[in-house]
């Protein structure tokens, strides 16, 4: 049974690389790398600007990430996160996997797995604006161009997870 | 010479435009090595399924390689490519938080939005909770400014760091992965995988 669910996904290994081919044209097509959370803290200053401009205008964060260019929304990131969205919904279709659930070990209940999917998603929020991007901008696209910082993050992402997995097993095991 | 667009051989618009394919180049990989389901990217953690570690270091090295070579050929100008800057003190405690995150939430940004098209529940509130999470941070901002402003240490390399040639280095990060690679194969044997 384990070897017919192993064969649903693609082998990992070409995952890998076609990933890594998505990477290299990003940096030789714009001269950049790839991301996520990028994404989310743009549409936070659009929206912060949108509901209280004066707030948005006094908040020193808001400022930087508003920057030069005009619309916060206008930005490469934004555009490359609408395709992840195209592009996962693309592949769920294609490989039939298109279904609400909330996916958790039978051990936890929904709930449990909800409250921690929350928590999980602001403590990463968090960390991806002080740590400057975050799995896929400063871990993956920073080691891509062989940035220290982005070895330092990727380290200390992985590092943490593996540090704590054992109190959190529960949750998976 | 690439990167087209720092040339002009690509308009500014034509750039956004192909960021939306490069897009759905990212997401439909992420989704196709099974990145959409949490249980599946948090098993790397406790060995039962290793797809992240597999995943993620095939791409970085062949990224790595990829912009070597292309420098090598000059097919591209490697001072026009961005390097991601060090701040130190913020990309460890960034970098600690993300990792709590992963472990607790199952995601990370990236693939929380690939699982979330194809219906999962807890990937929206994932995703919900990011934003919350961005929202802290920026109307804090004050209160944790001078940790994310400390050790700034330009935009090294680490090859530089560690006076070594880019094409050593990879060498060693290749020989760091397949190591794991190893591990990684070890530990799915090892461990058990229930259906999910």
């Amino acid at each position: 049974m384990s070897e017919v669910r192993k064969t649903k996904y693609m082998n990992p290994y070409l995952a890998g690389v076609l990933l890594g081919l998505v990477v290299l044209s990003a940096n030789l097509i714009s001269g950049r790398g790839l991301g996520a959370s990028g994404a989310v803290k743009s549409t936070i200053v659009a929206a912060v600007d949108a509901v209280a401009p004066a707030h948005a205008e006094s908040t020193e964060y808001y400022v930087m990430a508003k920057g030069t260019h005009g619309n916060p929304l206008n930005n490469w990131l934004v555009y490359q996160m609408l395709g992840v969205v195209v592009g996962g919904f693309l592949s769920g279709v294609l490989s039939r996997r298109l279904t609400w659930k909330v996916e958790h070990n039978p051990k936890i209940t929904s709930r449990t797995r909800l409250m921690f999917a929350l928590a999980g998603g602001l403590l990463f929020g968090f960390g991806s604006q002080l740590g400057r991007g975050c799995t896929s901008g400063a871990a993956l696209s920073g080691m891509a161009v062989f940035s220290l910082g982005g070895f330092i993050t990727m380290a200390a992402i992985f590092g943490t997870a593996f540090g704590l997995a054992y109190f959190f097993r529960k949750l998976w095991i | 010479m690439a990167p087209f667009v720092v040339y002009d051989i690509i308009s500014e618009n034509t750039n956004l435009l192909l960021a939306f394919f490069i897009g759905i180049g990212f997401g439909f990989i992420l989704e196709q090595a099974g990145f959409s389901s949490s249980r599946k990217l948090a098993g790397v953690f406790y060995g039962y399924d290793t797809v992240v570690l597999k995943v993620f270091f095939t791409a970085a090295i062949v990224a790595m390689l990829g912009l070597l070579f292309s420098s090598l050929f000059g097919w591209v100008d490697m001072s026009m490519i961005y390097v991601n800057e060090t701040y130190l003190y913020s990309a460890i405690v960034g970098g600690v938080i993300m990792g709590a995150g992963f472990i607790m939430g199952g995601y990370c940004p990236g693939t929380s939005f690939c699982a979330a098209t194809i219906g999962k529940i807890d990937a929206i509130v994932f995703i919900g909770g990011m934003f919350l999470g961005v929202f802290i941070f920026g109307e804090g901002y004050p209160l944790w400014e001078k940790l994310y402003m400390a050790e700034f240490m330009g935009f090294p390399k680490i090859s530089e760091y560690f006076s070594l040639s880019e094409g050593i280095f990879v060498f060693f990060v290749i020989l760091a992965a397949v190591f794991m690679f190893w591990g990684a194969e070890w530990a799915e044997k090892k461990f058990p995988r229930e259906e999910y």
